[in-house]
């Protein structure tokens, strides 16, 4: 702890001491904001027994607080800051005039429960963004109220319910490949279904005689990810969602990596029911930490009657919200994230249709030019062309020199970029999962290039020191099994101002 | 990689050695040392009856969940208390200290289809 720092001064920044915690700027009486004086009656409250102090916080002014965070924000690492070239996690760079639309006061400002009346505006975003995701995905209709991509995968799935439940059917097993994201499984299981997992081949994609033989009639869908998690797009889709279709399943579309193709393939063309996409993925918002997220659901005109209610509708002149005739309910208290959903539609609007396009072709050009520049010391274990990102195995660098995938990933904050995904997808081992991104220019796709070369050079000359990096950033090599195994959840005020 | 010839083993980096009254489970070496550092074990309860392949048990690592399977079909007669407060002793001890549970065999044969020390060193290679 260096006490020189704190409160107003920048020591812990220029130094790399500690920062102190915030009840170590506690002063008795200091505040950041203050209320107005008492306009109305008063009135007697009687609080439980446990309520009868002021809780133990920090008393601190505005200043000091504003110091804190912005020290805090300084010594971390963001995508405005450098490549985070974090797979699966698509952290691009998000353009400002993004911002500027979002910080609209008409926009900002808005209660979220005024009356369509007064916010016709606002109304023709969401029809007018929901236009051009339908455009972009093949479907008909779509959803903006679900606040992140695991919450657009938890409706489609209870969309998928709804619609199987109109058919007076009741199957239990939803379909998902091994290489699926974490969060697949994990909605499955709160929508009420069971998890039947299906193997990859040899290609890195979906074992098409592997589905085959395990889909009955007790399938309810089949969730996919397009390009799938090793970064390569699925060839069988048209095959698969016959299958499915067969027994009277849907094929749901898990668009979390859609960047790769969009303007170019459209899941509805593919035989897709049912698509989400993330919004902070593919259309940059906000986005890890710094969210809200959007997480919309866009499904075929046949599933149009299950959509979470209200949806916009224009009747006549004026926009209104009308319930789906069979909506499975809201799944937002309001109306979804909007202003991240308006910033979507910035960016949408600031590229056009030929910029979308441009989205994908370079996602994918960067990713391929990033793996054909990496030393033979990472290999890639599928030979079929990356899309947005790929997987590399640090295997053989391991067993030459010891130095496993977590020590790369620290090592390259050390050369000033974010660490990529590690161990993820499972079926590769020491996986780094790499995605560069589109807005990453060649000389950043070259410079992290030649940081993945250099780690695995010195990982012959001095495995040790890779073993203990980061080196050069404020926290270091942190205890990763101690925080799992005895993690601390709770923040106590120690001293008393 | 150390695969003691005093047990049987399965392709899916579990070993069965017997003991008093069935067989105790744990994983191999290979096993702890692809997972790195377990921080969290999801024992099964005893007397519970399980088939043979069954998901009975999850160990999970700073680096990923994985699943454990039932070697043998029979009941859970004990499981390893201590790994609930030191998982650790997977990694450091995986054929002694760490072991998960113990399984009463339905069948006392069924071990001797699972591969022996030899047989398992062939598969890691």
């Amino acid at each position: 702890m260096t006490d020189a720092g704190g409160r107003a001064s920048s020591i812990p920044l220029i130094g790399g001491g500690e920062e102190p915690t915030l009840d170590r700027f506690s002063t008795e009486g200091r505040r950041a904001s203050g209320f107005p004086p008492l306009d109305v009656p008063a009135s007697d409250i009687v609080l439980p027994e446990a309520a009868d102090r002021p809780p133990a916080l920090p008393e601190v002014s505005e200043r000091d607080l504003v110091a804190h965070v912005n020290r805090l924000a300084h010594r971390n690492f963001a995508v405005d800051l450098g490549a985070y070239p974090l797979g699966s996690c698509t952290m691009k760079y998000n353009p400002k005039i993004c911002d500027w639309a979002a910080e609209h006061p008409a926009f900002r400002d808005l209660h979220p429960a005024a009356p369509a009346t007064l916010t016709q505006g606002s109304l023709e975003v969401l029809l007018e963004i929901e236009t051009i995701l339908c455009e972009l995905t093949g479907m008909a209709r779509a959803t903006f109220q679900p606040a992140a991509g695991a919450a657009g995968e938890t409706t489609g799935l209870l969309i998928m319910r709804a619609y199987h439940k109109s058919r007076g059917r009741s199957p239990e097993m939803v379909v998902i490949p091994d290489s699926a994201h974490g969060t697949n499984p994990a909605s499955v299981s709160l929508a009420g279904y069971q998890v039947l997992q299906i193997p990859s081949d040899r290609r890195g994609l979906v074992d098409v005689e592997a589905l085959r033989v395990a889909v009955d009639d007790n399938v309810a869908g089949f969730m996919l990810t397009n390009p799938n998690t090793l970064g390569l797009f699925e060839e069988d889709i048209v095959e698969m969602a016959k299958i499915i279709h067969d027994v009277d399943g849907l094929v749901y579309y898990d668009g979390a990596n859609l960047n790769a193709i969009l303007g170019i393939a459209r899941p509805g063309d593919m035989g897709f029911d049912i698509v989400h996409s993330n919004l902070h993925k593919t259309f940059a918002t906000p986005h890890g930490g710094g969210g809200p997220g959007a997480g919309p659901v866009a499904v075929l005109e046949h599933l149009a009657r299950f959509l979470p209610g209200p949806v916009p509708e224009r009747i006549g002149d004026a926009i209104e919200w009308v319930q789906p005739a069979d909506s499975i309910g809201r799944v937002h208290g309001n109306h979804g994230n909007f202003l991240v959903v308006l910033r979507a539609l910035t960016y949408m609007r600031a590229l056009g249709g030929d910029g979308l396009r441009r989205v994908a072709e370079r996602s994918v050009l960067n990713a391929r030019y990033l793996a054909s520049l990496l030393s033979d010391d990472y290999q890639i274990p599928f030979p079929t062309p990356c899309m947005h990102e790929f997987v590399a195995s640090a295997a053989a660098l391991k067993r030459a020199t010891g130095v496993r995938a977590m020590d790369v990933a620290k090592a390259l904050l050390d050369h000033g970029f974010h660490a990529p995904t590690m161990y993820f997808p499972l079926v590769v081992e020491e996986a780094l999962m790499v995605e560069p991104t589109e807005t990453e220019s060649p000389e950043t796709i070259e410079a992290l290039a030649e940081a993945f070369n250099d780690i695995a050079e010195s990982a012959r000359t001095d495995a040790e020191y890779l073993h203990a990096a980061p080196h050069h950033t404020p926290i270091t090599r942190t205890d990763e099994a101690l925080a799992a195994r005895h993690p601390v959840l709770t923040w106590h005020m120690t001293s008393t101002p | 990689m150390n695969v003691p010839e005093d047990r049987r083993y399965t392709d899916q980096h579990e070993w069965v050695k017997a003991v008093d009254g069935g067989f105790r489970v744990g994983i191999t070496d290979y096993a702890q040392d692809a997972l790195g550092d377990v921080v969290f074990v999801d024992l099964p309860d005893t007397g519970r009856e399980v088939t043979e392949g069954e998901t009975i048990a999850e160990v999970e690592s700073t680096k990923s969940v994985a699943e454990i399977y039932a070697p043998l079909a029979g009941t859970i007669t004990d499981v390893n208390a201590a790994l609930g407060d030191t998982p650790g002793l997977i990694n450091t001890d995986p054929y002694e200290a760490g072991w998960f549970f113990v399984i009463a065999p339905t069948d006392d044969g069924a071990s001797e289809q699972l591969l022996d020390a030899d047989g398992y060193r062939a598969l890691t290679e």
